[in-house]
């Protein structure tokens, strides 16, 4: 059902009604109230529905009923604990010196002055030619919205910039720090020495000959480090093979190696 | 027209990612080594058009230029895709915009007094962000307010060529709503 003929049907029962609750029409759940505000932009908004609404009964309309009206309506936001602008209430007391000037007999000294009336006759008139643009306006096709650019262009990157303080001498002496680090990226060789099955054989059989037994660890040097580890142990089997010497190992001990030569 | 000249013209508005001027194009086209008047770029951007009649694409002229975009009946499915980038905006913040577009330029002061609430420093500091507007000067009046009018992206975003294209601003009401408002208040 179109939005005109449900108004226009549901409007008698409205009409009927005291506005003690908050217009059918603008249907606000009642824990969904920080809506109504959004509803009018302001004060000008709601004056403008009001009149609006009376304007399709006008036979019932007077200037105190649209007072009472929005005046209840204040009441009632305030009343649901709704934070209300200033405006709003400068509106009342807009609306309520009209009516009370109204039942005031007219003196001609005021006539002489601007009628509040019309001044806000005015003020609303033209509120309503922006208002109405501004809804036009929010019907035009809009971009991201109703249409979209074709592009492939790339996309923005945004780069923060972050401000850098520094004095110069902060900087100088952070130059000399930095020349003066050792280089510790330099590359540089690590040359093993070479080391020969052959020649630790001979070592071995030198030391064997000055004494009859040696622990393998003796024979080791330490600096050789793993490599020569294994270079003496290739040597030890070496001479074990060839007869020249015994290699014991009494369960965790370590190994020794005995001269078969000397016995 | 050339093929050449047509295709580049094409690449250009696609890559571009913003309106192109004539002109702008023109030198694109120069520094590639393709002289032409800016006459032939505007038969160039018709053969587009026919070009991209049987396809999604269409070339718009808005106020800083033409563009390449995607034709309204075929917007439907990428609003669904880009959903949640579109920021709404609000009742009050149209009616801010729509004030400073016809009445341009405007101060705060103005918009407030047809409005008849004060506006936030935040809706005027996101339409400016937005682009929508720019400040173009500061009124000769105590506290030299600032002067607000729309800017030229305002226009593209509403795919418009000019601030004349916009509707009409309605005149004041003098019909029986008129009498309606007066026998009301």
């Amino acid at each position: 059902m179109q939005n005109t003929t449900q108004t226009q049907l549901e409007f008698p029962m409205v009409m009927g009604q005291p506005y003690e609750t908050l217009p059918e029409d603008l249907f606000i759940p009642p824990n969904a109230l920080e809506l109504c505000l959004e509803t009018f932009s302001g004060p000008m908004d709601l004056l403008l529905y009001l009149i609006k609404k009376e304007n399709i009964n006008i036979l019932e309309l007077d200037v105190s009923n649209i007072t009472d009206q929005y005046i209840e309506y204040i009441d009632l936001m305030d009343a649901l604990q709704f934070e209300l602008a200033a405006e709003y209430l400068v509106m009342a007391a807009t609306l309520a010196e009209i009516k009370s000037r109204m039942m005031l007999p007219r003196d001609k000294h005021d006539e002489e002055e601007e009628d509040p009336k019309s001044a806000l006759i005015k003020r609303l008139q033209e509120y309503q030619r922006y208002k109405s643009a501004s809804e036009k306006m929010a019907l035009m096709p809009r971009v991201d919205r109703d249409f979209y650019t074709a592009t492939a262009a790339l996309p923005e990157i945004k780069i923060e910039k972050k401000e850098i303080s520094i004095t110069k001498e902060e900087l100088a002496s952070i130059f000399n720090e930095i020349k003066s680090r050792p280089d510790l990226k330099l590359s540089h060789q690590i040359d093993f020495e070479e080391l020969s099955t052959q020649e630790r054989i001979q070592i071995i059989l030198d030391i064997l000959s000055r004494r009859n037994v040696i622990s393998f660890s003796k024979t080791l040097r330490k600096s050789e480090g793993r490599h020569g580890v294994v270079v003496t142990f290739l040597a030890s089997l070496e001479l074990a093979k060839d007869g020249h010497v015994e290699l014991i190992q009494n369960k965790t001990e370590e190994m020794f190696l005995k001269s078969l030569r000397g016995a | 027209m050339d093929i050449k000249i047509v295709n580049t013209v094409e690449a250009l508005l696609f890559g571009a990612g913003r309106p192109l001027r004539l002109s702008e194009i023109r030198g694109l086209l120069e520094s590639d080594g393709l002289v032409t008047e800016l006459s032939d770029i505007k038969k160039c951007i018709n053969e587009l058009e026919q070009r991209f009649n049987s396809s999604s694409l269409e070339i718009t002229e808005v106020a800083s230029g033409f563009r390449l975009q995607i034709k309204q009946t075929y917007s439907a499915p990428i609003t669904h895709l880009w959903n949640e980038r579109t920021p709404r905006i609000s009742k009050a913040l149209m009616e801010t915009i729509s004030i400073i577009s016809y009445k341009q330029p405007v101060t705060r002061g103005d918009i407030e007094d047809i409005r008849g609430v004060s506006v936030s420093t935040q809706s005027i500091r996101s339409l400016l962000e937005r682009n929508w507007i720019k400040v173009t000067g500061f009124k000769d009046a105590p506290g030299r307010p600032a002067l607000y009018s729309t800017t030229k992206e305002f226009l593209d975003d509403l795919n418009l060529k000019s601030i004349s294209e916009l509707p009409e601003l309605p005149e004041v009401d003098e019909g029986p709503n008129d009498q309606v408002l007066s026998e009301v208040i």
